[in-house]
This record gives C-alpha cells, structure tokens and sequence, in this order.
C-alpha cells in the first residue's frame, strides 16, 4: 500500500495504480475525454492533468503512477486554469449548438463548461466545415462536433477489432473518418454502435426514430434478446415507449453490443404486435377477449385430454421466453396436462 | 459453456469449428479478435471462409458433414507425436485405448480425403493445440446441426481431454448457443427426457421428488421431441399442440413437412408478440408481451443467470408468456398463485439445484454462473475443475460416418446453412428494422465462381435451388467464400426459405436435424 | 356542450373551453409561453397558433373559443411553418447560452426548439446587451433572455398591492422593469418568487440554486409547504441524494408565495444552508435564522422566562 495525500486528505492504496485510479478509489472525481477504463491511456486531451507538489509541470491523471508520499492537488487554481484554457481552445472550434444538440445533457464538453463556468472562447472561431455524414443506417458523424479525443477509433481498431474508422490529416484539419473519406456505409463498419457509445460529445450520435432528449428517457437495465451472449443493456424508456438503448459497461459484454441488440429495438412497439387474442372461425381469425380465449382453449385441451390421453398433447416452449416462462411451460404440461411431451428448439 | 466469456481473451490458441462467431455472437468474436491482437494463434475449421478463417493462422476449410474425420485425425497426429497430456488421462479419464484403437485409423492423409482440408493443415492444427497451455475450442450450430451432432460433440470432448485442457482457465469446450435463452431452456426443463435441472424423468427419485413439489402424479415416460412431434402429429397420434414463442414453419427443416403436421392437428395454440407463419395455422393465438415488457432471467451460454426487466408497460392486450400459462392452469383446475416472475424464479431454485443459491437480490447487479449450489457460493466460471460431474471423464471415441443425404447426379451440390449478422432467427424481430431490410433484406445463395461459371451465373442472377424436398428461388452471391460443390443460404428468410430445402434426418440422441448438410441442385432461373 | 374535431379525433367539450383545453383533454400538446392556467390569458406569444377549417388565418388555440363543429389541426404544415418563424425570431435576438445557461432542461424555448428543430442563426438579428442584475441575494435577471411573455408582469400584478412590474419602453427597446428601472433590491420586490416560478425562460432564476447542478443530473420532488394555511408549491432537487437547492414551483390559489416559505423551507430541506435575508429598514440584510423567521420575539422570551 502507498500513503498519498488528496486534495489535502491522505489516503492507501495499492501499488500499480494511475493518479486517475487512485482518485476513482477514494471518489474524487478527475473529469477525462478521452480516456476509457478499457483502452491504454493515451493522454491527449490533457483535460485531466493535476497538480502534484514537487513536479516541474501539470501531470496527466490517466498516466501518471502514483508513488508513495505523492500529494495531489485535482482542483488547485492552477489545475482549474489550465482545464479552462483546453475548453476555451476546443469551443474555438466547435459549434454552439447545445439549444438542438441530441448529446445535450449528456455531453461531457458541456458539463466541464457548466463545472468551470466557460460560456464561450475567448479565441478567434475557427469552425470546422465538413458534411455529416448520415450514410450508415444507424448513426451519424458529425465532424464539426468531434474534439478528437480519439476514442471512437480506438474503440473500433482495439475493442470491436474491426478497424473502419480511423484518423485522416494532420493539424487543424484532422478527422475522423473511414479508408479514403468514403463515408461508413462503404467501408467495413458493422453498425455495432460501439464507437457512438463512447462518444464524449454529440459527433456519433445514434438516429433517432422518435426524437427525445437525453433528459426525457428512463433507462431501465436488461438482457438483451438476440443471441446467447446475453448482453446486458439499457433500454431507453419515453412516454412508455423504448427509444433507443445503450451498453452497460459490465459483465459480461464490457460496454460491447452487436447491431440487433444496440438498434434493433423497433420490434418492440412495432404496429404490428399482436394486440388481442384472435380465434379462428371458418378459417378466419376473429378477435376475441381473454376468457373467451381461456374457455375455449380450456376446453378444447380438457376434451382431448379426456379423448385420447395426455400424451395426445404436446407443448413447445422457447429459447426466446425466460427461464420463468419456460419453467411454468413444462410444469403446465407435466403436472396440469400430464405429458413430458415438451420440447423447444434449442437444436434449431 | 465449460468456461466463461472473458477468458478466451487469454487464451493462448483458440480453435473454432462450425461457428461464424463474428456474425453469430458478434460480441464472443471480439473477444477472438482480441486474444489474436495480443498474439494468439487462431484455428478455424468451417466449410466457408467465414471472416475469422481470414485472420486464423490455420484454416481447415472441410467438407459439410465430416467433422469427426478432422478431429479423430487431429487426435490422431497428437497421439502419433506423443503430444497428449498423459497426467490428465491418467488421472482424470477412461477408456482411453479404445480411444487410441479408433484415431489410429485416421491418418492425415485419410482425413484428406474425407475432408478435403490438406494433410499438413490438419497436422498443424493440431500441433498448435495440443502445445499450447490455453487452448480453448468454440463451437455452435455447424457442429451440432448434423445426423452425426453427437458424434461430432464427443470428439470435440475427446480431443479437449486427450490434451488436458479441460477445467482450466482459458481452456474448455464451449458451445455458443444460438437464441438468447437456449440455455434456460434447457436448464428448466424444456426436454422431453428431464425435468428442471437436468434431472431425468425415467428415474424413480426423480418423479418422487417432482411429485412431492407439484402435488399431482407425474409421467415417467419421456415425451415427444420437435420433430417427433410432427411425425407424430402426421400419424394422426398427436392431437394438440401448444406452442409458445417458436416459429417452426420458418427455423424448422423441411417446411411442408411441418405445415402437413400443423395442419393434421385438432387443435393448435400458438402465443407470441407477432402474427407468425406459425401462428396461421393456429385455432388461438394469444399475444403476448416482449422481452422489454416482463421481469424474469434469461441464463447466457456461459451460465450466468441474468435479470430481464420491465420497462414499459404491456403493448395491448398482451401478457407476459408466464402469466396466460398460470391462467391456464388455474383454469384447468391446477391452483397456483405467483404473483411476480420472482415467486416462480424463487420456486424454480428450490427444485433446480444447479439454481439453488441464486435469488433475484443476488443477481441485480451482475447475473451468477450456475452451478451455484448454495446462498453464499459464488458461482461457477470453469466447470470440471476438480473433477467431471460423473467422476472421471469418459473418452467416446467415434467413428466417421457420412451425413444422411450426399451430393449425386441429379443433386449435384452440398447446401449449407446458417446466420447472418443481421438477422435473427426467423426475422420476427429484425424483419420489422428498416435499416436491417435496407443492408440485408433478401434471402441469397453462395455459389463459388466456379461452380457458377459452369452453370452459366452470374452475380445477382435469379436461380432455382432444389432439393428433394422442395425447390426455392433466390438471388445468385458468387464468391470463394464457399468451395466449389458446396453452397450456402441464410436460413431467415420467410421468402426463399432454406429450410423449404433441408433434411430431416436427426440425430438419434440428440434429435437434432441435420440442417447443415443436403444435396441440393441449382439451376438459372 | 360543444362537438368539434382536433386531428381528426372528436370531443365534445363544454361551451367556453378553449382550443387550447379541448386539446389538452385529449391529450394533444400545444406549445405555449405565454399562457398559464392560474393567469389570466394574454395571446401575445402566438406559438399556440393552431389551423382552424375556414379560418383565415391562424389562431391562437389559448385564446380562442370552441365553436361546435370546429375542424382543428394543431401539427399542420402552416402551424409548423408559423411556430418556426416565431421561434426564429425569438432566438434571433437570444443569446446562445444553452451550454452553461441554468435554465437548459426545462427551458420552454429550448424544448420548442428542439420540437421544430429551429436552430440560433437562421435570422440574425439585434441583440441587447443588457447588463446582468445579480445585485441582490435571491434573484438573477438577466433580461438579455427575456422573450416578452409578460408571466412574470401577471403574476407579481395577481397579489393585492403589489405590482412591481410593468411593461417599459417600445418596439424592440420593450423590457420588464421595475418602477424607474430600478434593480429588484430598490423597489417594492418582496422576493416571493412568484415571477421565477412563472419564467419560461432563464431570465429569471433562483439565484440560490444556480451553479448547484444542471436539471438532468437532480431528481426533483415536489412538497407542500406548511408554514402557512396556503399550501404553496415548492421543489427540493437532490444531486447524488444531496439536497442542492429548494425552489418555489407554483403560488397556491388565490395568494402568494412568500420569502419566508423559500427561506424557510431550505433550512427545512437543505444539507448545506445559506445565511438568510431580510429587508431590515428596507434594505436586504443577512440576518439569523430566528430573526429572519420571526421568532426573535418568542426566542427572547423564552430565554427570558428560563432565568
Ligand atoms: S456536442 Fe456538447 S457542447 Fe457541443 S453542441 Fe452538443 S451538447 Fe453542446
Ligand atoms: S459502428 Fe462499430 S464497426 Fe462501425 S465504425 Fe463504429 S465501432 Fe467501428
Ligand atoms: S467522434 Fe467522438 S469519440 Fe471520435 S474522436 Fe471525435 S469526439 Fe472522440
Ligand atoms: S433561456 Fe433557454 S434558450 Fe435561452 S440560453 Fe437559457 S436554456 Fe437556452
């Protein structure tokens, strides 16, 4: 265990971790962008360098060890000076456009600006100009929006190891974009979304069906219901519909999701769910209400039953119900008709 | 799963048989990915060059349907270089000389033949596997889904075990299951032969103990399977049916042969969130609430029981599949009286010992890997660590045998199936995303270059895909991504539906169709 | 009672209701600025304008009567056009504040423009450049954000006597005042909040809950207050289940909110409270708490009697 001290509290903690962990530890905050507890740190953005006595220069919280004895100051005036400085620099060029921004409320750029109280940049603007490109059938990029922290594209190279995206020139004209500036519907991106969910700001954003803001929504956590991964997910709840979802960064998918789990949600509330019981008459399927639905299948199983014995009926629970579900199924047919025949298809 | 997700990124050598693992479990095929960008060797063996065998360091790109040769004579090269881990068969396993009578006969160069994957390749492979400390093998649907499923399924174990790399970290033998609940089902008692937990249903203490549960007489005769059913069904032997949440007209092999079967029936009741090609044939269909609608636990391939929770409310009129069954059976003169998918989850751990010590307060955070036997176990993420359920490890050598249907004269080709990324099983769910129809919205066969220039098509061209037991119109994709004499389908789409194609011969234990593997001809439409 | 349909869905309402209410029964949201329930309305904002069947031209749906058979349509291609306009023009001499403005989250002009996804800059117009009134220790006017709904005008009138803000100037030069102009401190403000309460916008704001925490990271709750028989509305907003801040919501029927109740109530609620004023002689003064409740009389005497 290493002694250090925190804002002027002393703290343990192990060996071997960064300023950055050692401050998640013992819950002070060090706000990051371009930081992800998944990758290396990189260290661009210099939005986390705090102040550590004895040291010539600010140090970056990611990637700096801690040592024994160190003393850290994360919110010193020289610490806030420099945070602020960064900020003013990155809304030089970048557009003011929280009034609309889908990442509105959720935006680590506009939380540090609310934090260090920065309206604006004291620096010549320089916008950025390029097309967002709307080519993917899932997301967007805007470019204008991007601060180049990084993480989209690392993200997709080290953690999705599918390589589309990546950065292009050099200077105040870099970029993120795909092989040749070709738009991401050309190039090798699986629509996986993994790059959106990092996103710091509003640059990758998801397209939206029905428009909310980041505010509106419930996220309620769950299993995803495509494949026997079982990711774990958050499905974004307004006005009693799901709107969206996001990753849950945990066990066992660590903030990973594949295109159904992360977009295709439209099922849910689709128009054409089944909305009432149906019965067939001459052929036709008739609407009907729940006990009409219930006596008739009632009846029906309890004649055959009768008329043939419980072996005469069968039942196909699913891979796709829960374990409640399927559990109740088998119990139903076992101890209520009589019968193990119950099967699903699970070989299927 | 015998071991967990997270350790394949460790793993040393991962060998992948008869999965697609990027499009299947996309999310698994990162953590492949992952483990090859910190320096693991890849082996693939799978009839396509799926993405996968791109980057692998081995591609045994085999023959629909001879698994077994491939892996008997990988076993047989280890044997051969006295590569085997003898302390683990000492230890820890049977019958190992009958295994090393069996492999003796598969040489290489046999195997060549059977498979068509080159002698050396198949040497390689398995000198890469048996070296390694954490070798891993994942496997789905293109091991199982064949006449010869079990068959295929031992050999896999046997090589795992001749190698020693069973309970072990980054190790095991790991099945990807395909549907989000598979597992589960299973697990609860979903089979005609068990009850919950795996616990066969012939077997006297087993029905006791049920009997005691539930309060009524239990069969101790074990039911019907899927296909069973439907043959049965034809016979005029099966009366009813209930089906909750499948779609067999669509994932089903041989689709006539299952409209004949729902048809025949006297009385069909099909529950699901959509008007299924099932559901058309039903006398009632019930609604009922989606995955976002309804609290409960789904168990992933690597075991962990995780919760599902209810984020709006019912679409409709629907109910959750758990609460019109309970209905049903108070009607039937069954009283039961859950409230919540919790009190059937905290009945369901007390007869399921693998669930025993999971509770929904246990897993709100993060779901537990069964076995967990008690309160405070914490969960299992290697199986057979210490030893196998049924002492020591059981060596099943097997024989090759050829799938049920070979290419011929008149059915020239091979015709396998599987998944693509951007579908699931029968599109119930991703037939309604637009942006999922725009990339992939029509059904499509392989063909390779080859193949299509002797037949005269091109890309994109309309052609007739015929088995004995149907024929289908698709569009023509050329490309190497399959070898010449074998095609591919996709088997979503309602349109142009495989499995109007597939065979359905099943495997003798298992049941499982043999949805890999028919003899299909093609022509221009 | 009156029949008439809103897009394309019939309600029979009683006669007297507005477009506006009518709507509201069936669910149909229509934007408004400046209209609230408890005051009496004004139409001067024109966002509620809805298409009414043979009209000549628009409506707006707070201030207009149903008549039987009405057609409506809230959402037409001419409403959306129109409420754009309007918005446009009302950002044209707004400033693009919204990154750190205190008011994003439950601002109405944000929310609207986001609904008809009007953006700053698609009409440059004159700004002000009113200086930001933070002088006294309640209340933060920043009239550079004023768009001219006159809520706050009403709503201060409401109170028997009180009347504290007016109209001022003309044409684009138009403001909310004080009696000559002068600062909150120096005229007859009470600092009851009832104007903050009524704000759209953020014009006016709390000035004891600024800079505590963004609408979307507290989760609100809303009391009563029971100081007094009134039962005004009041919320406590909570930050990682802190109390941050507490501020009035809604005067209850027929009077006013009052300081004493906001004052009051952040002792009531809050974690970390903040040195109460008074006006002592006029003049705001920080002041005890006993003093600033008005239990310094009772206090004394109860020391008093102890001896
Ligand atoms: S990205 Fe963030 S700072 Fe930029 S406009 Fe959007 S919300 Fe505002
Ligand atoms: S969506 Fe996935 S594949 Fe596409 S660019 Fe983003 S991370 Fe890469
Ligand atoms: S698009 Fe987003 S994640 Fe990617 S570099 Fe820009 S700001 Fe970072
Ligand atoms: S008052 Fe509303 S529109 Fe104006 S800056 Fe504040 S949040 Fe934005």
């Amino acid at each position: 265990m290493l002694k250090i001290k925190i804002n002027g509290s002393e703290f343990e903690v192990k060996k071997g971790l960064t300023i950055l962990e050692a401050c998640k530890e013992v819950g002070v905050e060090v706000p990051t962008f371009c930081h992800d507890d998944r990758l290396k740190p990189s260290g661009t953005c210099r939005i986390c360098v705090v102040e550590v006595e004895g040291a010539r220069n600010l140090m970056a919280a990611c990637s700096t060890p801690v040592t024994d004895g160190m003393v850290i100051w994360t919110e010193s005036k020289k610490v806030v000076d420099a945070r602020k400085e960064i900020l003013n620099l990155i809304l030089a060029n970048h557009p003011l456009d929280c009034l609309t921004c889908e990442k509105s409320g959720e935006c680590k750029l506009q939380d540090l600006c609310y934090k260090y109280g920065i309206k604006g940049s004291t620096f010549k603007p320089n916008k950025k100009e390029y097309d967002v490109d709307e080519s993917n059938e899932f997301y967007y990029s805007d470019p204008n929006k991007c601060i180049l922290c990084g993480k989209c594209v690392r993200v997709c190279n080290e953690l999705q190891c599918t390589g589309a995206i990546g950065f292009a020139q050099r200077g105040i004209k870099t970029h993120v974009t795909t092989p040749f500036d070709k738009g991401i519907a050309n190039s090798t991106c699986v629509s996986c979304g993994n790059c959106v969910a990092v996103c710091p700001v509003g640059a990758l954003m998801p397209k939206k069906k029905m428009k909310y803001r980041t505010w509106e929504v419930k996220k309620v956590r769950t299993t995803c219901s495509y494949c026997g991964v079982g990711c774990q997910l958050y499905l974004l709840v307004k006005d009693d519909k799901v709107v969206g979802v996001e990753p849950y960064f945990g066990e066992p998918n660590r903030g990973l999701l594949c295109v159904k789990g992360r977009f295709a949600y439209n099922f849910i509330n689709h128009k054409d769910r089944l909305k009432t019981p149906l019965i067939k008459k001459n052929g036709k399927f008739e609407e009907a209400t729940w006990e009409e639905a219930y006596d008739y299948i009632v009846g029906r199983l309890t004649e055959i039953k009768e008329k043939y014995g419980p072996d005469s009926i069968a039942g196909l629970t699913s891979a796709r119900c829960t374990n409640e579900e399927n559990y109740i199924m088998q119990k139903f047919m076992r101890a209520v008709i009589g019968t193990n025949n119950i099967d699903h298809c699970a070989r299927l | 799963m015998t071991n967990s997700i997270a350790e394949i990124e460790d793993a040393e050598v991962i060998f992948i048989i008869g999965s697609n693992t990027t499009e299947n479990h996309p999310v698994i095929g990162t953590f492949v990915k992952r483990a090859k960008n910190k320096g693991a060797k890849i082996i693939v063996a799978d009839p396509r060059e799926i993405e996968l065998a791109k980057l692998s360091d081995v591609f045994m790109q085999l023959k629909p349907g001879t698994n077994v040769a491939l892996l008997n004579a990988m076993m047989n090269v280890i044997i051969e270089e006295n590569l085997q881990d003898e302390e683990f068969i000492k230890e820890r396993c049977e019958n190992y000389d009958e295994l090393k009578e069996v492999v003796k006969d598969y040489t290489p160069e046999k195997a060549e033949v059977i498979t068509g994957v080159k002698a050396d390749l198949i040497r390689e492979a398995a000198r890469i596997y048996a070296k390694a400390d954490k070798a891993c093998i994942l496997y789905a649907m293109g091991v199982t889904q064949h006449a010869t499923g079990t068959e295929n399924v031992y050999s896999i174990a046997n090589l795992a075990m001749l190698c020693g790399k069973l309970g072990k970290e980054s190790c095991g033998v790991n099945p990807l299951r395909g549907q989000n609940n598979v597992q589960g089902a299973c697990d609860m008692g979903g089979l005609p032969d068990v009850f919950p937990g795996y616990q066969k249903v012939h077997i006297k203490e087993n029905v006791e103990k049920f009997e005691k549960a539930w309060g009524v007489k239990l069969s101790d005769k074990p039911g019907l399977t899927v296909s069973e059913m439907f043959h049965e069904a034809i016979k005029g032997k099966l009366k009813a049916l209930y089906i909750m949440g499948e779609n067999p007209v669509i994932s089903d092999p041989d689709t006539k042969h299952v409209i004949e079967a729902l048809e025949k029936l006297e009385f069909l009741v099909v529950q699901d969130i959509f008007l299924t090609e099932t559901a058309q044939y039903a006398d009632v269909v019930l609604p009922a609430a989606s995955f976002a609608e309804k609290d409960g636990t789904f168990t992933n391939t690597e075991r962990r029981v995780q919760r599902v929770r209810k984020a709006i409310n019912n679409v409709g009129q629907s109910k959750a599949d758990w609460e019109i069954i309970v209905d049903i059976m108070n009607r039937m003169g069954y009283k039961c009286s859950y409230k919540s998918a919790r009190d059937i989850f905290d009945e369901l751990a007390k007869v399921t010992p693998q669930y025993a010590g999971i509770d929904y307060d246990r897993i709100e955070n993060e779901g537990i890997q069964w076995p967990c036997p008690t309160k405070d176990h914490p969960g299992t993420k290697i199986l057979h660590k210490d030893k196998f359920a049924r002492g020591k490890g059981l060596f099943k050598p097997t024989k090759y045998r050829t799938s049920a249907e070979q290419p011929d004269d008149e059915y020239p080709f091979i015709l396998t199936t599987g998944r693509i990324l951007y579908h699931y099983h029968t599109m119930t769910m991703t037939g309604k995303n637009e942006g999922l129809m725009k990339i992939a919205g029509e059904s499509y066969v392989e063909i390779n270059p080859m193949d299509a220039k002797k037949y005269g098509i091109s890309d994109g061209d309309l052609v007739e895909v015929t088995s004995r037991r149907g024929s289908v119109r698709v569009k023509a994709k050329i490309t190497d991504v399959v070898n010449e004499g074998v095609v591919f389908m996709p088997f979503h789409y309602a349109d142009g539906s495989a499995n109007v194609l597939t065979n359905t011969a099943y495997d003798e234990v298992t049941k499982e169709p043999e949805l890999k593997v028919c003899a299909v001809r093609i022509k221009k439409a | 009672m009156i029949t008439l349909t809103i897009n394309g869905k019939k309600i029979r309402v009683a006669s007297g209701t507005t477009i506006l209410g009518a709507a509201q029964k069936l669910g149909i949201d229509i934007p408004t600025l400046c209209y609230d329930p408890m005051l009496e309305v004004y139409g001067g904002c024109r966002i509620c304008v809805v298409e009414v069947e043979g009209a000549k031209s628009l409506m707006a749906a707070c201030a207009t009567q149903v008549q039987e058979g009405m057609v409506v349509y809230t959402e037409s291609e001419k409403v959306i056009k129109a409420r754009k306009e309007i918005l446009a023009l009302l950002l044209a001499n707004h400033p693009n504040d919204c990154l750190t403005c205190e008011k994003a989250g439950v601002c109405k002009l944000q929310e609207y423009a986001y609904r008809y996804d009007v953006k700053f800059g698609q009409i440059d117009g004159e700004r002000h450049n009113y200086e930001l009134e933070d002088s006294n220790p309640y209340i933060v006017r920043d009239m550079n954000k004023c768009i001219l709904c006159g809520k706050c005008v009403r709503t201060c009138a409401q109170v028997e006597g009180r009347k504290v803000l007016t109209f001022a100037y003309r044409g684009f030069k138009t403001k909310v005042t004080t009696a000559f102009d002068k600062p909150y401190e120096d005229s007859d403000c009470a600092f009851c909040f009832r104007c903050v309460a009524v704000c759209p916008v953020g014009a006016l704001k709390d000035k004891r809950a600024s800079g505590k925490a963004r609408h979307w990271e507290v989760s609100k709750e809303e009391f009563t207050c029971t100081f007094c028989d009134y039962g005004c509305k009041f919320e406590v907003a909570r930050k990682h289940g802190k109390a941050v801040y507490v501020t009035p919501k809604a005067p209850s029927e027929g009077r006013p909110l009052c300081l004493k109740g906001k004052i009051g109530n952040e002792l009531k609620y809050l974690d970390d409270v903040e040195t109460p004023y008074i006006r002592v002689e006029g003049k705001l003064e920080p002041v005890s708490w006993a003093k600033a409740l008005g239990l310094e009389e009772i206090l004394y005497k109860i020391e008093t009697e102890k001896r």
